[in-house]
């Protein structure tokens, strides 16, 4: 039962490396609009065409 | 105008098409007219506007846009504005940020923003010209951000690539106040990430020590776990839990109580607590229900605020909708359009039929008639000429004049209105939710429990005292409680915004549902705001020669007849003469018709046929005479909203005390009281717009119950500000927007009914939640002062009460949802 010992500080350490992952998404502005990516990814973008190429 | 040119085109191609094959629009898919189907071509278009839209897209080999199965069904209608303001230095300082490397960013609020295929045509067709760099849409808000290198291509272009696409672009006016906004919703949900990720792992330790309860735990690892868990609560403590604190520190400092106070004191005690029995190893530890409770209460804030967000964002997206430019003439005659915010006094504008006076200034050239309700209420166009004096927010409605500008910008009499407006907003006092009136008692009567129990043990078993005395200080801790109100009030407001109800606040809603005073502005708010046919005495003959007549006039008069007389056309009227201030005369079917105000009328026509029915007073007359005799008479007015009696009654019944304030002539709002039943003293007319804030200040101080302003213009946008809450109608104008704590997108009165009766119905679940939360509170603690308490109750009881709270939020029927 010992490997609790170092299981849970791992865990923990999982835990945080998933809020500072967050943490750094939500201040990156990735949350700010939740609505139009679920559009956009209908959109193919291998298609999408270079900026001024008209 | 698009379907007027569609019609006529349809009208003159008509002989070449054969009937009954329906042709779909190759750009909207919609029917394409006969009249236009081109016989032979692969494409049709219904509309020019499609037909260019199109060709923008095939051109430029964007054709993929037509495999999207979900497109824009909507012909495309470019205003075919030019957009020079959007170039013009004052706008760019207003709405442009420089960003680095020579590139600028703006963000446009697009109309006619729908679905997917719409974030594809404003994030693709805008790169197309060179030096667009990037352009996102928002669709929630159909804010598009364009960041452009203004060196390579200037605004307009953009602006104008967007509207040929059929989304006209506007300046976001909330520019600012959005970034803040940004910051602080990113904080918010940094924490309650932070808080929910903390609860959860807590509450695995904690699973670990409830498994162990029962004995077979050995002592080590039950140590252990107690020691993960305070490593895990004490961040949540110090970072989510920081507002808590913060919240109950300034309530104490202003010498009030806020629900943040018992909350924190909770916080406080159970983690002091629970960390002095962690490191004395005995005791019972509280942190998973102090974790749960930071990550709830902060849902549960996070919810009500989205929810008013979204009723604000509605009102300010419409606020960008209203034009701000205006048509300078230059020295040489040109004109050129510039943004309102840059005009200077001396400069000259032409304002043209049906649009808006940006600055104040006096009439150099030109007679028409204008529309001044914005600023006085008053329902009848006003005639002024050469030399009368002119307000920014005036529209123009009849002909086209010269304004020379004397105030503008922050000197204009609307904008000195608009300062008040704010002033009056900000002297009045916020409305203290019932939850946070209670948290008073709630913390004298959890403290005087709390030493209750204290001096009982104290006399039975001294060593337990102090124990039970702080587990029931941690118990009642007010979690459902506090989740209470913002749970219903966020519940409501997104109910009610799908209704076309924008309430901006939760205390809007908590004021509205006891009955008070409603004060309603008349035009606009009870009427419909514009120039109708009321009555009509005359021959039905008579109709198609005075719509033949009117047929080619701007005037509002005109207007009025061809509303009401849709589906008559007259024969086509020859040597048509338009009298300004007096009337209009021609010939029609070889009959000379006259139509106009009784003095100019009677002066072309020698004799009255039969003596014409006097018309109430309240209605501009309006005499017509065929062939020099006097044949009809028409009363035309402001009519009233068709539900609104309805309404009015039905607010009566609930026991408001309903009066109506207007600035329009004192006969006219006499004869709308009594259309609408109520006394003659509940109508008061002429009232400036200083007058009708003095009249609520009034009101507010003479009573304790809510007062409440209802308007839509400008002249009642000091008075909404200053009312217990303010409403603003369907229509409104933006100043009152922007202080309306209410705002209602449906016309007519019906909606009031509802926001009413739906207030009624959110207390009532706020009183209901409030019962629970204080039902579990008083279990909680009972168990507490007879000793029976134990970290697991304790640690049940709250989630289990919250979840009361949140389920009896969620079923509640506050507010139907109505037509979209």
């Amino acid at each position: 039962m010992s490997v609790i010992y170092i299981v849970v500080p791992l865990a923990l350490l999982v835990v945080g490396a998933a809020v500072a992952a967050f943490v750094w998404a939500a201040s990156r502005g990735q949350f700010d609009d939740l609505d139009t990516p679920a559009v956009r990814m209908l959109h193919d973008d291998d298609e999408r065409e270079p900026p001024g190429d008209a | 105008m698009p379907s007027a040119e569609r019609a006529a085109l349809a009208g003159a191609l008509a002989v070449h098409a054969g009937p009954g094959a329906e042709v779909p629009c190759t750009h909207c898919g919609l029917t394409v007219p006969a009249g236009l189907v081109e016989a032979g071509a692969g494409r049709q278009f219904c509309c020019t506007g499609c037909r260019t839209a199109y060709e923008i897209l095939h051109e430029h080999g964007l054709d993929r846009y037509y495999r999207f199965s979900e497109r824009r069904e909507v012909p495309v209608a470019p205003t075919g504005r030019a957009y020079e303001e959007f170039d013009h230095e004052a706008f760019q300082k207003l709405y442009v940020r420089g960003l680095q490397g020579g590139l600028a960013r703006v963000d446009l609020y697009l109309e006619g923003v729908h679905c997917a295929s719409c974030v594809w045509l404003v994030e693709r067709v805008p790169l197309l010209l060179p030096g667009v760099a990037r352009a996102e849409l928002e669709i929630r808000r159909s804010l598009a951000r364009i960041e452009w290198d203004p060196a390579a291509v200037p605004l307009s272009q953009v602006a104008r690539m967007l509207d040929s696409l059929g989304y006209p672009p506007h300046p976001f006016r909330g520019v600012q106040r959005d970034a803040v906004r940004r910051r602080e919703d990113r904080a918010m949900l940094t924490r309650i990430g932070v808080a929910g990720a903390i609860a959860g792992n807590i509450m695995l330790a904690a699973f670990a020590l409830y498994a162990g309860w029962g004995g077979g735990m050995e002592h080590r690892w039950q140590l252990f776990f107690r020691w993960t868990s305070l490593a895990l609560v004490t961040p949540a403590l110090f970072w989510p839990g920081r507002v808590f604190f913060a919240g109950a520190w300034s309530a104490l400092r202003t010498r009030t109580l806020h629900m943040d106070v018992p909350v924190a004191l909770g916080l406080a005690v159970g983690y002091a607590q629970g960390a002095y029995n962690t490191i004395r190893d005995s005791g019972p530890i509280y942190f998973d229900g102090l974790a749960l409770l930071i990550f709830l209460l902060l849902v549960g804030r996070y919810l009500q605020q989205r929810g008013q967000r979204a009723a604000a964002d509605g009102a300010e997206l419409l606020y960008s909708l209203t034009p701000s430019t205006a048509r300078v003439l230059d020295d040489d005659g040109t004109a050129r359009m510039v943004p309102a915010e840059a005009l200077l006094p001396g400069m000259n504008l032409e304002v043209r039929p049906g649009e808006t006076f940006a600055a104040d200034g006096v009439i150099t050239d030109g007679r028409s008639q204008l529309d001044t309700s914005l600023l006085t209420g008053e329902s009848r166009p006003a005639h002024a000429g050469a030399g009368a004096e002119v307000f920014a927010g005036t529209v123009n409605l009849s002909a086209p004049v010269r304004v020379r500008v004397e105030r503008a910008g922050e000197s204009s009499r609307l904008a000195k209105l608009l300062q008040q407006v704010e002033e009056s907003g900000r002297r009045r006092a916020p409305v203290v939710e019932t939850a946070n009136r209670m948290a008073a008692w709630f913390v004298a009567v959890v403290l005087a429990l709390a030493a209750i129990t204290f001096v009982i043990w104290e006399v039975r078993d001294p060593a337990r005292a102090v124990d039970n005395a702080i587990a029931l200080l941690i118990v009642t801790c007010p979690c459902a409680l506090a989740l209470s109100t913002p749970l219903a009030v966020s519940m409501a407001i997104g109910r009610a915004g799908r209704a076309g109800i924008f309430i901006k606040g939760g205390d809007a809603l908590e004021t509205l549902s006891r009955p008070g005073e409603l004060l309603l502005d008349k035009t606009g708010t009870v009427t419909e705001g514009t120039t109708a046919l009321v009555a009509w005495e005359g021959p039905a003959w008579v109709r198609p020669l005075v719509l033949a007549l009117e047929a080619g006039s701007a005037h509002p008069l005109a207007a009025g007849f061809r509303a009401a007389w849709p589906g008559e056309t007259g024969p086509p009227a020859s040597s048509v003469e338009h009298t300004m201030g007096g009337g209009i005369s021609g010939i029609v079917n070889g009959r000379r018709v006259v139509v106009g105000s009784p003095a100019f009328v009677r002066a072309a026509a020698g004799a009255e046929a039969a003596p014409v029915a006097a018309l109430p007073s309240e209605l501009t007359p309006v005499l017509v005479a065929v062939d020099g005799v006097v044949v009809a008479a028409a009363g035309l007015g402001d009519p009233l909203r068709p539900d609104a009696p309805g309404a009015v009654a039905a607010l009566r019944a609930r026991g408001w005390e309903v009066a109506l304030l207007s600035g329009d002539a004192p006969p006219v709002v006499a004869a709308v009281a009594r259309a609408l039943g109520l006394p003659p003293d509940a109508a008061t007319g002429g009232a400036t717009p200083e007058q009708k804030l003095r009249a609520v200040e009034r009101a507010r101080a003479r009573t304790a119950r809510p007062v409440v302003m209802v308007g839509d213009g400008v002249n009642d946008a000091a008075a909404i500000a200053a009312a217990a809450v303010g409403i603003g109608v369907h229509g409104g104008a933006e100043a009152c927007l922007a202080t309306a704590d209410v705002y209602l997108t449906r016309p007519g009165l019906a909606p009031l009914v509802e926001l009413v009766a739906g207030a009624e119905r959110t207390m009532a679940v706020i009183r209901r939640n409030l019962a629970f939360s204080l039902i579990y509170n008083l279990l909680g603690a009972g168990a507490a002062m007879a000793g029976a308490l134990n970290p697991l109750v304790a640690a049940l009881l709250m989630p289990a009460s919250s979840l009361t709270v949140v389920v009896s939020s969620w079923q509640a029927r506050t507010f139907r949802g109505g037509p979209a």
